[in-house]
């Protein structure tokens, strides 16, 4: 088939390059290009406060601008890059973790693949060594997959963003480590998320896409790396985005009840579909909504948690609190995410 | 015949492990296409080398060292889930064979037997799970009961091959179900071509 060119330098060094890049135009950012991480600079911001509790996410490549786009005032203290759709090694997270270390210990927030749980609990206990304290929290909002016995779970997807945002602003504002780890928690708890892929995505140095999708065809409960979903349907003649916003809706409510719920919304894409597209699925998901009895506290639309240059769209939903709406409105000042500072 | 391991002989099996991912890089990056994300065999490809690179440095001068230090090695430089499992494999293998310079088969099963269930207690799978637990266990079984070298690899071969039908219930693949059956697991190849080096190596032709 034929493969799309790619905007790169040296497909081996994407990852790389693009850390070089970030650095170039954020200069309040540290980026330390042996360990891939991204991390705040504190001597730019001045607001280096001892004892504030440090947070720390990372993953695989392939997502951005989630991980190291969300590093900054009111979100991330640290990101670690891993190779595209590869989990960071543990040397990597543990010079985040180190990075976003100020003596109140640190979170780990961790979607949940086996290969990214695997590598950060190693790191946790690299840093237990250096007696750093850190609590984890795994995102599994990804409702497409069942969990039980016979999988690994469910994948930590689009709502991760209202974790990192939501734990920013309370370790700003000096919640402590395990009270910032349990708000984590509940974060998860209320939030779910169901992906569709019109397009697959292909690794950057690949000659193939990670799966094949006929003309016509939708990929239906896609994760964010590139694997195939649940289920593949036709797309219908008319009405694409009604269909996505209907699909996706019924299956987060199918799991988690809507009805007279203030939500945070993402409407997100993957990474290759373009906003005026995601502003049509917006309309439609915000009708889906409503129509179960649910009121949209907030919204985000957006390129926020992709899969490279996958066409198609994630919904992801927060049951929102008046402390959650607080936290999510409080200042943010990172890369790809920025108000009230 | 039982193998029997020295520092060379592990350098060798790891050289010849390095070679094979080499050779088929590319197979188990397909094989990982359609249940996983298409990079099995270049992320291991990254650890090997990584390997190579950090024994002629280290330079480990018993075979217990050596395994160690590759074990370390994959782990510092695979990431995803294989980086943890084979590399907690080769140094929990490496520390149980201890310091001497030499090994027999029944020390090297031993060995490989600490390295199977560390593996376990990490990953959590167990036999039939679809993953490379269904082809390390039954090699380490092979040498448990005083088989060769090539017989291990053999039962690794039989391991890999029983995971085209089964349905996964760890890693990536699980998250496909049923649609993840008639796939053969890339991890549990990778660990037919780590016994497929060791019989190739002559550890075979010792004690």
């Amino acid at each position: 088939m034929h493969v799309p060119t790619k905007l790169l330098d040296d497909p081996a060094d994407a990852v790389t390059d693009a850390l070089r890049g970030l650095a170039a135009v954020h200069p309040e950012l540290t980026v330390d290009l042996e360990h891939h991480v991204v991390s705040r600079n504190h001597d730019h911001h001045g607001d280096h406060r001892p004892g504030k509790v440090g947070l720390v996410s990372g993953g695989g490549s392939g997502h951005e601008p989630l991980h190291a786009g969300f590093v900054g005032l009111g979100m991330l203290d640290a990101a670690a890059c891993g190779a595209v759709f590869t989990s960071p090694v543990p040397d990597q997270v543990l010079a985040a973790t180190t990075a976003a270390s100020s003596g109140g210990g640190v979170v780990h927030v961790v979607k949940n693949y086996t290969g990214d749980v695997l590598n950060f609990q190693m790191a946790a206990d690299l840093a237990d060594d250096e007696d750093i304290a850190v609590e984890t929290v795994l995102v599994d909002d990804d409702v497409a997959v069942t969990d039980s016995l016979y999988t690994a779970g469910r994948r930590g997807t689009g709502g991760t963003l209202f974790v990192e945002k939501v734990l920013g602003a309370a370790a700003e504002q000096g919640t402590a480590l395990a009270e910032l780890a349990a708000l984590g928690r509940d974060v998860v708890a209320r939030s779910r998320s169901f992906g569709v892929a019109l397009s697959p995505c292909i690794t950057p140095g690949s000659d193939r896409p990670g799966f094949d999708l006929e003309p016509g065809e939708m990929e239906l409960g896609i994760g964010i790396h590139g694997e195939p979903g649940r289920r593949r349907v036709p797309v219908p003649a008319t009405g694409v985005a009604r269909e996505v916003a209907r699909t996706s809706v019924a299956a987060i409510a199918e799991d988690m009840p809507l009805d007279g719920e203030d939500l945070l919304l993402l409407v997100n894409g993957m990474g290759g579909t373009p906003l005026l597209e995601l502003q049509v699925l917006a309309g439609d998901v915000v009708a889906e909504l409503t129509g179960r009895g649910a009121r949209i506290a907030r919204a985000l639309v957006g390129n926020h948690v992709t899969s490279l240059e996958m066409a198609g769209s994630m919904v992801s939903v927060c049951r929102a609190t008046p402390q959650l709406l607080q936290l999510w409105d409080a200042p943010v000042r990172t890369p790809a995410l920025r108000w009230g500072a | 015949m039982n193998p029997a391991l020295t520092a060379a002989g592990a350098r060798e099996w790891l050289q010849r492990f390095a070679t094979a991912v080499d050779e088929h890089a590319a197979e188990l990056t397909d094989l990982d296409r359609p249940i996983g994300d298409s990079d099995h065999g270049v992320n291991l490809q990254r650890g090997t080398r990584a390997v190579l690179a950090a024994l002629e440095a280290a330079d480990p001068p018993t075979p217990g060292a050596a395994l160690t230090k590759a074990g370390s090695t994959l782990v510092s430089t695979v990431g995803g889930a294989s980086g943890p499992l084979f590399g907690t494999l080769l140094r929990r293998t490496g520390k149980a064979l201890g310091d001497s310079g030499s090994v027999d088969g029944a020390a090297l099963a031993t060995g490989l037997r600490a390295g199977l269930d560390a593996v376990v207690a990490l990953g959590g799978a167990q036999v039939g799970d679809a993953t490379l637990v269904d082809a390390l266990a039954p090699a380490v079984e092979a040498l448990e009961a005083g088989g060769s070298a090539a017989e291990a690899a053999e039962a690794a071969e039989r391991g890999a091959a029983s995971t085209d039908d089964l349905v996964a219930r760890k890693g990536r693949a699980s998250y496909l179900g049923d649609r993840g059956t008639g796939h053969r697991d890339p991890g549990a190849v990778s660990i037919a071509l780590l016994f497929a080096a060791l019989a190739g190596s002559g550890a075979g032709e010792g004690s």
